[in-house]
């Protein structure tokens, strides 16, 4: 089984390491090095942030490579890089530059609208979306070492994110109340394989790190999917797309930390700008929803 | 799995896990299976409730600039003055007198330097089985130790009251000063609670 392979055991090593940190996304090394300052645990680099790909439009694609080496020059944490869904050339050409974990994420333009990339292969650690336990579950399959809820990229509104983890924590709980035959049966409803429905069934949670992405905009947002069981959280826009980011990274790095103590959110959440601007999801096109990328 | 360890090390003892950001999970099962009660520590009121500290794998500038924002490094200094502190990875970093690559503010509970990311990125991160030194075996049990490196920092220099428990390509990577332990490895990512045990054999009546 995958989860007892040498290689994997280490990628899933440095997502032990990311607990309870939050990741950021950043598009040139001054942001990378606000960021570390802050108390990022990494940095996600990327070409655009996804607020921005959702309003400009276009294809968007692997952030540019002299980007992320200046990124890497600048700090350092941990530096993660996105590659569109399918796109295993783009993850190769990561992996040769030496990235600490590649993020297979919808929020870029797939490159393949039926196969996610064969992550085993690699010796570079992935993570990837999920909206619920059978795709974390397919992901792992193909090798990814860390899940993170899709959310709704780029729109400051957490309702998606919530959605999602409440649903991977709940599919995990009726698993560990079923017998041996119906795991088989749930196994083909989820679309996963049996080892690792059995084992999520064994032991009530994800085989890898289960973090947040998609809509974290305020220290409370953080707190919140901390809650309901992320172990980390990832902030995309919601950091550089605020009034004052620096206030703000630091504050959300202090709201993973201290989820559990109101007091202490209290004053994460006091002396802060204003936060971004939010999307109302339900008005959203079909079209133009990030999570429904990945199959 | 290892059981020559003497599992009655860790009996009644309380040991807190710095729960700033990291791997403190998985200590706080490593804890348990070496039988003493791990509580999750993010305060200074927190830490006073506990007779040894662990500073897990993470980021050790994340865990600084947390330490820093919540007013607690004065209670770490205290803490450490009399209790034993073990550090894992980021925990050896900020434990050492001296930190390269690059330089950075540390708490100097051992006399070592440690260079950051020493080995490299994550490609570089490595799983090995070291043959500790006869001083470990001794009071820890015998046998190999398997050693998971991540992202990991290097020691290049000890002082001459720090005993090296075992070494990987002619470094140390566990080391102890009186009190103090350091791995710049993860014990805690293994099954092997032997390191565990002999930092919680430092635990006694006259350092609590």
């Amino acid at each position: 089984m995958i989860l007892n392979d040498e290689q994997f055991r280490l990628k899933v090593g440095l997502a032990e390491m990311l607990k309870g940190g939050v990741i950021m996304d950043v598009v040139n090394a001054e942001q990378a090095v606000v960021a570390e300052k802050a108390g990022a645990c990494a940095v996600m680099a990327l070409e655009r942030v996804p607020s921005d790909i959702r309003k400009d439009g276009g294809v968007a694609r692997m952030s540019p490579v002299s980007k992320i080496r200046e990124i890497q020059a600048a700090v350092s944490i941990p530096v993660m890089a996105k590659a569109r869904i399918g796109h295993f050339m783009e993850a190769r050409i990561l992996e040769a530059l030496e990235v600490d974990y590649i993020d297979e994420s919808e929020v870029l333009t797939p490159a393949d609208e039926e196969h996610h990339i064969a992550k085993r292969d690699f010796k570079v650690p992935f993570v990837c979306g999920a909206r619920n336990l059978g795709e974390a579950l397919r992901r792992i399959a193909e090798g990814a070492a860390m899940i993170r809820t899709k959310g709704e990229a780029g729109s400051g509104n957490i309702v998606e994110a919530v959605r999602h983890i409440r649903t991977i924590v709940k599919e995990m709980k009726h698993l560990t109340i079923l017998g041996k035959e119906e795991l088989v049966h749930e196994a083909k409803i989820l679309g996963a394989p049996l080892d690792l429905v059995e084992w999520v069934a064994q032991h009530g949670r994800l085989p890898v790190p289960n973090f947040s992405a998609g809509g974290i905009a305020t220290p409370a947002d953080a707190a919140l999917v901390m809650q309901l069981g992320a172990e980390a959280c990832f902030v995309g826009s919601g950091i550089f797309k605020s009034e004052d980011p620096e206030a703000r990274a630091r504050a959300i790095v202090k709201a993973a930390t201290y989820f559990n103590d109101p007091a202490k959110l209290l004053e994460a959440s006091e002396e802060l700008g204003m936060a971004m601007p939010g999307l109302d999801i339900a008005k959203l096109p079909e079209g133009e929803l990030m999570q429904t990328r990945g199959w | 799995m290892k059981t020559h360890g003497v599992k009655t090390h860790g009996v009644n003892k309380r040991v807190g896990i710095l729960a700033l950001q990291g791997d403190f999970e998985a200590h706080a099962q490593a804890l348990a299976r070496a039988g003493a009660e791990p509580v999750l520590v993010r305060t200074a009121a927190g830490m006073e409730t506990v007779d040894g500290l662990i500073i897990p794998g993470g980021e050790s500038t994340t865990m600084l600039k947390l330490l820093e924002l919540m007013d607690l490094k004065e209670a770490l200094r205290r803490f450490a003055a009399r209790r034993p502190v073990f550090g894992t990875c980021a925990g050896a970093i900020l434990l050492a007198a001296e930190v390269r690559n690059p330089a950075q503010e540390c708490f100097a509970l051992l006399d070592l330097t440690v260079e950051r990311n020493a080995y490299g990125r994550q490609i570089a991160s490595s799983i090995a089985q070291l043959e500790p030194a006869a001083a470990f075996e001794q009071r820890a049990g015998a046998g190999t130790l398997e050693a998971v490196f991540i992202r990991a920092p290097i020691i290049r220099r000890t002082g001459p009251e720090v005993h090296v428990l075992a070494e990987y390509k002619g470094n140390p990577v566990l080391v102890e000063q009186g009190r103090h332990v350091v791995a710049t490895f993860h014990p805690e990512l293994t099954q092997d609670s032997r390191v565990h045990e002999l930092f919680l054999a430092k635990i006694s009546p006259e350092t609590i």
